[in-house]
């Protein structure tokens, strides 16, 4: 069929089964905005900020596991997209992200609003494509889709010129897609698998070591029954949280540099890493030369660029970590005498009791870690947590109850200060069922707080749990531990009154200094069903912990501070 | 980043828009040197052949071939263990250096003088790159006025 660029981009979006849009209008992507006006396939949201629309989509992709869409216009609506761009490259999130361009003509021309936007995105996308003719796009557009949700998972961008918009040409979507370079490998190697197996059956203390891969690839289900057959103890990466259930008796807890002291000094003692969609990051590691020192690696990763990258894998096995488990799985009964791990399971629990994860109740003021542990006694299964960057994000990573993969959404790679409000209207918008709470800071709700026009008009209420401790408080930790106090620019005492802020955009505030208040909020806020801001005043120096300084072993934890 | 050795790396990948950008920002964004790096079409195919020289330990070699593969316009990554290895050299000197004396020299490398013109000659030789450096020091006394190195090419045997 013979129709325009900006059609095609319609009827592709509809091929693809694509419901719902974030994005924001500009000179170059108009004609395409022209055709999102006449259609009603899918739901555009207009976000007030474009890098908050790639990070809505994020959150909608991460909690539906589908492939999450953004349009944005050339130039500044580009530029304001990159930070999102990045954010799902580091934490591999499969997007199609679509932006204006100038017309072919005036392209290299310093035209008005144009960026060399395929030059920036070349190092934070998967693949990019600047389509020169629009009877490409058909093919661009499937193979985006195609790309960005194989293999691992990524964002894809592709710029569109407005000349090729408006150009009419033909349209086929049926074609098949014909990438003769691009041809991830899912199925693992089986003898690999075996070898991996025999190691398993001959350590004495193996440890699965439980990465983001695992919810991507939707293998936890499968994970938690390897788990469970071969009786091995495990530790979640950040990216990973949700992915056993708080209450498996194998999970011991997150791991890295705010890990539980069970957690790293299981990964100090192994004698056999297990891992699964992880991929060795330098906040899990901490110093690579001690890391596992004495323990044989199994590496499964979809991503071979992965394996051994930083820490030499014994037994590389490349492929789709749910075939790898399936296939695990078979195995394990015969190869597997869960009872050989008893005196493991033994000494860890002794490793749990001698630091478990706590904190020190005070009775002026509320910890930060309450906070979070009454969000999952009140909403436990019923929320989906997202988050901002920060100390909150640690907290909520340690003491939240999580029960399900796809539960808890955050910037782990990136670090993306204001990536929560955003991400989490994307969680509302795919999970409407669930209460969408965005856990975050005094500093980052700051970062993209004019989401709140967004969540009050497209009706996505998202309740915003502000930790507010008057601080940039990871960096007033660092500078307390590690800069002899010297607070540089960290002190946020100067601040917008919240509740009124809410309240300006048509949602609900809440000030809170005690339990009962908060109580009273959340349990407010979720029956009223509407965007909230709770500010929550929390004790003003309390820090994360325990913390594995940067660069430091995994088995060297500061597990408490004591102001001097 | 100890034992940094040099590898060659053969690169096949589709001919089109932006792809050696995809392969130079690669290496920038990653901390990996090129020492030289030549590209061309493969006659009668929608592809171009790279040629990568570099160096890196035996880690950072592993870590550039997987990565260059996860690109997706690249069809094939070779590190060659067994290769035959090529560069061309054009150097131009002035008119009055000893034509025969010259020309001698570039015979011993595999090349001769392709053109003298009024005010310069210039001559091409094509070797192992080694023995074009050791070429492009023997000419010194000539006094060249400008030299070009093609970067490396090559096949394994």
């Amino acid at each position: 069929m013979q129709i325009s660029g900006a059609q095609m981009v319609i009827e592709a979006l509809a091929a693809e089964g694509v419901d719902t849009v974030f994005g924001y209008p500009g000179g170059a992507i108009m004609n395409v905005y022209d055709e999102i006006y006449k259609q009603d396939n899918f739901k555009h949201i207009l976000t007030r900020h474009e890098q908050a629309a790639i990070h809505a989509a994020e959150g909608y992709s991460k909690v539906t596991g589908k492939v999450g869409v953004a349009m944005v216009t050339s130039g500044p609506g580009f530029t304001n997209a990159v930070t999102g761009l990045a954010d799902a490259y580091m934490d591999s999130i499969p997007m199609v992200v679509i932006s204006g361009q100038v017309p072919m003509s005036l392209i290299g021309t310093d035209a008005f609003q144009e960026i060399d936007a395929v030059g920036i995105s070349r190092s934070c996308t998967k693949h990019n494509y600047l389509v020169t003719d629009a009877s490409d796009l058909a093919r661009v557009l499937k193979e985006a889709f195609h790309i960005a949700a194989t293999g691992r998972p990524g964002p894809v961008h592709v710029d569109i010129p407005k000349d090729v918009t408006a150009q009419i040409a033909e349209f086929d979507y049926t074609q098949p897609i014909e990438l003769e370079t691009y041809k991830p490998i899912t199925k693992g190697n089986a003898r690999q698998i075996k070898k991996a197996m025999d190691a398993i059956a001959a350590a004495k203390r193996p440890l699965l070591y439980l990465g983001g891969g695992i919810i991507n690839a939707n293998a936890a289900y499968e994970v938690r029954e390897l788990a469970k057959v071969m009786g091995i103890p495990a530790v979640e990466t950040f990216m990973a949280r949700g992915t056993l259930g708080h209450e498996n008796p194998l999970l011991i807890s997150m791991l890295g540099m705010h890990g539980s002291y069970a957690a790293n000094m299981a990964m100090s003692e192994t004698d056999l890493v297990i891992g699964l969609g992880a991929r060795f990051d330098d906040r899990v590691t901490g110093k690579l030369s001690e890391f596992a020192k004495n323990a044989g690696v199994i590496h499964v990763d979809i991503d071979p660029a992965s394996i051994s990258k930083l820490v030499n894998a014994d037994y590389p096995i490349v492929g789709d970590v749910k075939n790898v488990v399936n296939a695990m799985l078979k195995l394990a009964p015969e190869k597997i005498d869960p009872v050989r791990y008893e005196p493991w399971l033994e000494t860890i629990e002794h490793f749990d009791t001698l630091h478990p994860l706590q904190y020190h109740e005070d009775s002026d003021r509320l910890k930060p870690q309450w906070v979070i542990e009454r969000i999952g006694e009140l909403l436990g299964d019923d929320a989906n947590i997202s988050t901002d960057v920060g100390q909150h994000q640690m907290w909520t990573a340690q003491f939240y109850p999580f029960s399900r993969p796809r539960q808890f959404i955050s910037s782990g790679g990136l670090g993306t200060m204001g990536f929560g409000f955003p991400a989490a209207m994307g969680v509302k918008r795919g999970a409407p069922d669930k209460v969408s709470i965005n856990v975050t800071g005094d500093g980052s709700i700051l970062m993209n707080i004019q989401e709140l026009m967004t969540a009050v008009e497209s009706k996505l209420p998202v309740i915003n749990v502000i930790l507010n401790n008057n601080y940039l408080g990871m960096v007033r930790q660092w500078q307390t531990l590690f800069y002899d106090k010297r607070h540089s620019s960290t002190d946020l005492s100067v601040q917008p009154d919240f509740v009124m802020l809410a309240e300006s955009f048509g949602g609900i505030g809440y000030r809170v200094s005690t339990k009962e208040e908060f109580d009273a909020a959340l349990k407010d806020a979720v029956e009223k069903n509407v965007v909230a801001l709770i500010d929550v005043t929390v004790h003003r120096l309390e820090n994360v912990l325990p913390m594995v300084p940067s660069g430091g072993s995994l088995f060297n934890m500061m597990l408490e501070y004591k102001d001097k | 980043m100890h034992e940094e050795e040099r590898r060659v790396v053969s690169v096949i990948v589709i001919n089109e828009a932006s792809v050696l950008s995809r392969i130079t920002d690669l290496f920038s964004g990653r901390g990996y040197n090129i020492e030289s790096l030549t590209v061309a079409p493969i006659p009668e195919s929608k592809y171009s052949r790279l040629t990568i020289v570099t160096s890196g330990s035996v880690r950072v070699i592993e870590q550039i071939l997987k990565q260059l593969h996860k690109l997706i316009p690249v069809l094939r990554v070779y590190e060659h263990a067994d290769l035959v290895e090529k560069e061309m050299a054009l150097i131009k000197f002035p008119i009055s250096e000893s034509l025969s004396d010259i020309d001698a020299l570039c015979h011993a490398y595999n090349g001769r003088i392709v053109n003298v013109g009024t005010d310069v000659i210039i001559a091409m030789v094509a070797d192992e790159p080694k023995r074009v450096s050791n070429f492009l020091k023997a000419i010194k006394r000539f006094h060249p006025k400008e030299i070009v190195r093609s970067g490396a090419v090559a096949l394994e045997r």
